[in-house]
């Protein structure tokens, strides 16, 4: 039978916090978006004072003082690169995996051929939170989809320690799908909950019960491929290649509404190094950029405006400076004044592999490829991003994120490792 | 500040060329180079570089690095500012020097079992032995190396 896990890590964000500070732990934490606004993740003991997923930083301002909450502004480099950890535990564990999200992973367990899958998926916990410190909750079934609700529940039910495993015990699925409402079945979205939930259909159980013709005439084969898959009908293999990226996009929101022309020149600036670093990085080139910028829309009383617009490089390019110079382009035809803007975005579009494109007769080779970019790329991996630019913008402008309690790169930058006494 | 060259090779030297990140130091086994003529006679001796990640590093997904701080672990000769290589993936025994955490901090201690029961000693008698299971401790990571800058140039 086919056998699919949903490695899920546990409040992985303030798990990671904990990690490299012990003194969170025990402590409510809550980690904010980009900017600081609102609440993206939270630590059991944040949930259990009623902090919400989204609350607004302003609204629980309150609620932090009184239960000495620890917040913490997002932390990206670290996520990732104990994210990447944890996914090469995992990867090099089961004969074949899917990073499905920055902490989540499917495994395809169907050869692993152990005696007690169960016991397998806990050595599998102690092992990935021995080796990367993360706390992860394990859940297998027959499908994706059921192996998701597994790991769900797995997570809510404290005598599952763990691990809730459909394949190995068929007779808990019914249960399972009992206990698990629709808006939370994999793929279901809010759109869908409010039509099913209309007509009666409450949990997955009601939902692996609709009849096929209804659901494909309302959901479409996609909601079928749900229905079936909560059935134990495998409609969703492993996907272990992920298809290369068509577009990559580098978009901020702004610390503040931002009128100074000078100023957004220089945020749209580093959002294009970013974006070509980005395709760099990726192995490819870019055919075309586009450029947006847009003031707030929550500010109702302010004027709005949203303007963008794009170019197409003679040639397909990675090339920062190539690059630059066209989002300067774009950025002095499409600019208005009078507007608070607050966020701007950089897209690379048509990504390719390099060398695809012949080189006609009459094609004039701005910038040759000196290695410049490479360099460029090596510095900033090793001394941290932004170290070594161009001179397109200055390193601290009013656009950056608000970001007032964030966590040194513990683990991706030397000057921030952390330190130990040895006293 | 970016006058760290530690890359060695034989290829000619690009623009600029700097390790790649992180702590990637390739030392060839030759470093003879000859500009035209007759090839190296070492040249089908060749037999790869020495990469001191593997060295250093069995298990990257589990190894991090701290940076000691303080001297009451000359004993196990960790002075202050040494980098520490940690392995989680290393499962700790007695005598081992491990990263503890002891209430809510990080710290260097060396491991120690008496009359079955696990102790965290400092190498340094001005420090208590302390009993593990009281209270907030736990050990975060076994420490197997720990490398001393001799020069600050």
């Amino acid at each position: 039978m086919a056998t699919f896990a949903l490695v899920d890590c546990n409040n992985f964000y303030a798990s990671c916090e904990r990690l490299f500070q012990p003194r969170l732990r025990g402590r409510p934490v809550v980690v904010l978006s980009n900017n600081d606004g609102c609440v993206i993740a939270r630590s059991n003991e944040a949930k259990a004072l009623g902090v919400g997923m989204g609350a607004p930083m302003f609204k629980i301002r309150k609620l932090v003082e009184e239960h000495d909450i620890a917040v913490c502004s997002s932390n990206y480099a670290l996520y990732g690169d104990i994210s990447d950890r944890v996914m090469s535990v995992l990867g090099s564990s089961a004969p074949a995996h899917e990073v499905y999200s920055i902490d989540e992973c499917f495994l395809d367990l169907d050869r692993l051929g152990v005696p007690d899958l169960t016991d397998w998926c806990r050595d599998l916990r102690e092992h990935t939170l021995q080796w990367t410190g993360i706390p992860v909750s394990v859940g297998v079934g027959p499908t994706k989809t059921l192996s998701k609700l597994a790991n769900r529940l797995a997570k809510k039910s404290a005598k599952a320690g763990g691990v809730l495993d459909l394949v190995q015990h068929p007779q808990w699925i019914d249960a399972a799908l009992r206990k698990t409402p629709v808006c939370d079945v994999w793929g279901v979205g809010r759109r869908w909950t409010v039509m099913l939930e209309e007509r009666g259909i409450h949990t997955a159980h009601d939902f692996a019960n609709a009849p096929d013709g209804w659901v494909r005439q309302r959901m479409g084969v996609v909601g079928l491929r749900t229905v079936h898959e909560l059935r134990g009908l495998v409609c969703h293999a492993l996907e272990d290649q992920p298809p290369p990226k068509q577009t990559t996009c580098c978009s901020r929101t702004f610390g503040k509404a931002i009128f100074d022309k000078g100023q957004v020149h220089d945020a749209v600036m580093s959002f294009a190094e970013r974006a070509a670093e980005k395709v760099r990085c990726s192995g490819q080139v870019a055919g075309a950029a586009q450029l947006f910028i847009r003031t707030d829309p929550f500010a109702q009383d302010a004027p709005q405006k949203s303007v963008s617009g794009s170019a197409t490089f003679h040639r397909p390019t990675a090339d920062t400076r190539e690059i630059g110079a066209t989002v300067m382009r774009i950025f002095e035809r499409i600019w208005r004044d009078g507007y608070g803007w607050r966020k701007a975005g950089v897209l690379l579009l048509d990504l390719g592999p390099p060398g695809h494109a012949p080189v006609s007769l009459f094609d004039v080779i701005h910038v040759p490829d000196d290695g410049l970019m490479k360099a460029m790329d090596q510095i900033n991996a090793r001394y941290g991003r932004g170290t070594a630019r161009l001179g397109l913008a200055q390193k601290d402008g009013e656009w950056h994120m608000r970001r007032e309690n964030l966590s040194p790169s513990f683990t991706t930058r030397w000057g921030d490792i952390p330190s130990a006494k040895t006293g | 500040m970016f006058m760290v060259c530690s890359n060695y090779s034989l290829e000619p030297t690009p623009v600029l060329r700097l390790a790649d990140f992180p702590l990637k130091l390739e030392l060839p086994l030759f470093t003879a180079q000859v500009p035209a003529g007759f090839p190296s006679p070492a040249d089908d001796h060749i037999e790869g570089k020495l990469d001191l990640n593997e060295h250093l590093v069995r298990r990257p997904a589990a190894t991090f690095f701290v940076r000691a701080s303080g001297e009451s672990m000359r004993g196990a000769g960790i002075f202050d500012g040494d980098l520490l290589i940690i392995d989680r993936g290393v499962t700790p025994q007695p005598d081992d020097i491990v990263i503890a955490v002891l209430q809510g901090d990080l710290t260097v201690k060396r491991l120690k079992k008496v009359g079955g029961q696990w102790h965290l000693a400092a190498e340094n008698n001005d420090y208590p032995t302390l009993p593990m299971g009281e209270g907030d401790c736990e050990v975060w990571g076994v420490v197997t190396h720990s490398i001393r800058r001799h020069c600050g140039r």
